[in-house]
């Protein structure tokens, strides 16, 4: 309990840190963006809505701490205010609009590339110096050394453009209307594929080698070699007795990735005019909408604190160790 | 007993781990053992752990070949002036042409000349993945030595500030922080920085920590030398295959990230680099129009810069940690910010 209440602890300062961050990053930074932002849209805003948002971006003469009081407030009560690219929008609902496409994109390529990743470490491990051990290593190494989004767009060549298996860009066509029909679903599956498979190429290597590590530290203990000795199938000393203890790091790495999806997956949603969180941060970045960049941000931060939170709470209930201490 | 063995395994640790000055090691040694004369005999030197680790990388073939790729392409970014006198981003050329004999990688859709403008690029990326890498490492060791030496307090301040950076999302994060900063090379070379320091200075902490706790550290303290001077001349040379890991991770980190921020467009867009040519080829649509030529060089250098520090890195391990040598097998990738990815 003590330790759950510690992690806790340290998540809200986490999240406090990212808070004071947006407060201060519009506030302090040279060339004041806000009035900048301010010029470029006056003319589309209602006198009391400048006025919130002046507020909210610190172009007020109220005294700093009271600001910040003010902006504390507001951030915990979900009041992000508008946004200014899709005026008058509230930030809220704009990023629930996309959360849901990011979670499916960046969940589905998560699940794929660890458990593809943690097989192979498995077999690898077990068959130490075999085939898979030695020929995969170093070619996902190699593939690791590519910018991530270099390899999306020669995907995107190969596979949308040039032999045009899968669309190009968006989450399903235009032409068909959101519907839990088959339909729909399936062409959202289409549109799934290079995304998620380009993001499982680059993340699958890092699974496979931690687990690999793992399970040949666990092929060296005692238990092993008695449930060698004691005749059980191989198959089931593998993921019964060795695996299944070298899950541990593999779950830690999950929590962390699980967090990463919501932010993580930023550059292949720019690549593929994903409609997700990441694709409209940076859309927010460039059309100066202050607003909802800091609500994207957020919102990032405490869905990455959350999944690391949740985590840990399984690791107390996986681990006696953590519960001992 | 006990103290000697202790004593040993701090000798076998200094050596392995391939340290820079044996005066402080030997040193702590022999004032940590009461009875000196039996772990070392007095003809018995040291080996040099310094000049071992640099003969092991001479002689061991991935360092060799990673160096040999980095060599190339910082001859290259070193002589573009020479090569290409010109400005690379002036229109040489018509749009778009595929590889000739004039303009060996073709032009873009302006017309510009690709070679010139992926050699000219490697003189920017080279340069902020680089500084990247020497800036957040170093930032690192301050952190992590800092934490290791001190204790207590400083360590609980400094280990949370590390924590927190680790787990806010970078990639969000240097999109935020690129986005209020006014444009410019120093605004790509700090934000980095600030995203990519907390992850060395975790490893370097816990590595520092495992030396803090041996014999001869404690033998520095007591004899009362500085902090400063223990921290940097006892505990740092004895962790430098550690550093020198952490400086290749953060420069690959540099190199690749400064990509992708370019990519994005929100580097520097005016200069010339690996990562802006990818977001003008972007820009200008060579993917849909199927000029690969423009778009394949840059990644590749990317690719092949990253690749030659790995090998090194790899090379580093295998040289320092000889569990990894007799196996043959590289260890796996440090987990890190590729994640972001």
């Amino acid at each position: 309990m003590r330790f759950i209440l510690r992690r806790l602890g340290f998540y809200l300062i986490a999240f406090w840190v990212s808070i004071t961050l947006n407060f201060l990053l519009p506030r302090f930074m040279p060339g004041d963006p806000v009035s900048r932002m301010f010029a470029r849209t006056q003319d589309r805003m209602q006198p009391e809505q400048i006025e919130a948002l002046r507020k909210l971006l610190g172009v007020d003469d109220r005294p700093i701490w009271e600001q910040y009081v003010g902006y504390m407030h507001n951030m915990v009560t979900g009041q992000m205010g508008v946004s200014i690219s899709r005026f008058p929008t509230p930030v809220t609902e704009v990023i629930a609009s996309q959360v849901g496409w990011t979670l499916l994109l960046g969940g589905t390529a998560l699940v794929i590339a660890a458990v593809v990743g943690n097989l192979l470490g498995i077999l690898a491990a077990w068959r130490r110096g075999g085939a898979i051990d030695s020929a995969l290593p170093p070619f996902l190494i190699f593939i690791g050394s590519f910018p991530y989004f270099w390899l999306a767009m020669g995907a995107l060549y190969l596979f949308g453009v040039t032999l045009g298996w899968f669309p190009i860009r968006h989450a399903f066509s235009d032409t068909i209307e959101p519907s839990f029909s088959w339909e729909f679903m399936s062409d959202v599956g289409m549109h799934l594929v290079l995304p998620a498979l380009t993001i499982v190429l680059v993340s699958v290597g890092g699974w496979m080698l931690g687990m690999r590590n793992t399970m040949i530290a666990t092929n060296a203990e005692d238990y092993i070699t008695m449930a060698e000795a004691k005749g059980l199938r191989p198959g089931r000393i593998m993921f019964r007795y060795a695996a299944r203890n070298a899950m541990l790091p593999s779950v830690t790495s999950f929590g962390m990735s699980l967090g990463f999806v919501v932010g993580g997956a930023l550059l292949t949603e720019v690549v593929f005019a994903y409609p997700g969180v990441g694709y409209q941060l940076l859309n927010a970045v460039q059309g100066l909408d202050y607003p909802l960049m800091q609500g994207l941000f957020l919102t990032i931060t405490a869905a990455v604190l959350l999944a690391n939170f949740l985590v840990d709470i399984l690791y107390v209930r996986l681990d006696p160790r953590v519960r001992a201490n | 007993m006990t103290s000697s063995i202790a004593t040993t395994a701090s000798t076998v640790s200094g050596e392995t781990l391939a340290g820079g000055t044996p005066p402080g090691t030997l040193a702590g040694n022999t004032a940590g053992t009461p009875d000196g004369g039996a772990g070392l005999p007095p003809g018995a030197s040291v080996r040099r752990p310094n000049r071992s680790l640099l003969h092991g990388l001479l002689t061991n073939k991935k360092a060799m070949t990673g160096a040999a790729i980095l060599f190339v392409f910082i001859a290259l970014a070193l002589l573009a002036p020479v090569l290409y006198p010109d400005n690379p981003s002036k229109i040489t050329g018509m749009a778009s042409q595929e590889p000739d004999a004039e303009f060996w990688l073709g032009t873009t859709a302006k017309g510009q000349d690709v070679l010139a403008l992926t050699i000219h690029g490697a003189r920017s990326s080279l340069f902020v993945g680089l500084t990247v890498g020497f800036a957040s490492t170093f930032i690192g060791i301050l952190v992590g030595l800092a934490s290791a030496y001190f204790g207590k307090f400083i360590d609980e301040a400094l280990s949370l500030t590390t924590n927190v950076f680790l787990l806010l999302p970078g990639l969000p994060l240097l999109v935020i922080l690129a986005a209020f900063l006014p444009p410019g090379l120093g605004t790509v070379i700090l934000v980095l920085v600030v995203t990519g320091w907390a992850g060395s200075a975790r490893v370097l902490r816990s590595q520092a920590l495992s030396i803090r706790s041996k014999d001869f550290v404690a033998a520095a303290v007591v004899t009362g030398e500085r902090p400063l001077r223990i921290m940097f001349r006892e505990i740092l040379p004895n962790m430098a295959s550690i550093v020198m890991g952490t400086l290749l991770a953060c420069i690959i980190y540099g190199i690749g990230a400064q990509a992708g921020l370019e990519f994005l467009g929100l580097g520097d867009v005016s200069t010339v680099s690996w990562g802006n040519n990818l977001y003008w080829a972007g820009n200008e649509g060579a993917l849909l129009t199927g000029s690969w030529w423009v778009f394949v060089p840059s990644g590749l250098c990317i690719a092949l810069v990253a690749f030659s520090l790995s090998l090194v890195n790899y090379a580093v391990d295998e040289v320092t940690n000889p569990r990894l040598r007799k196996i043959r097998k590289p260890k796996p990738a440090k987990p890190g910010k590729r994640a972001s990815a």
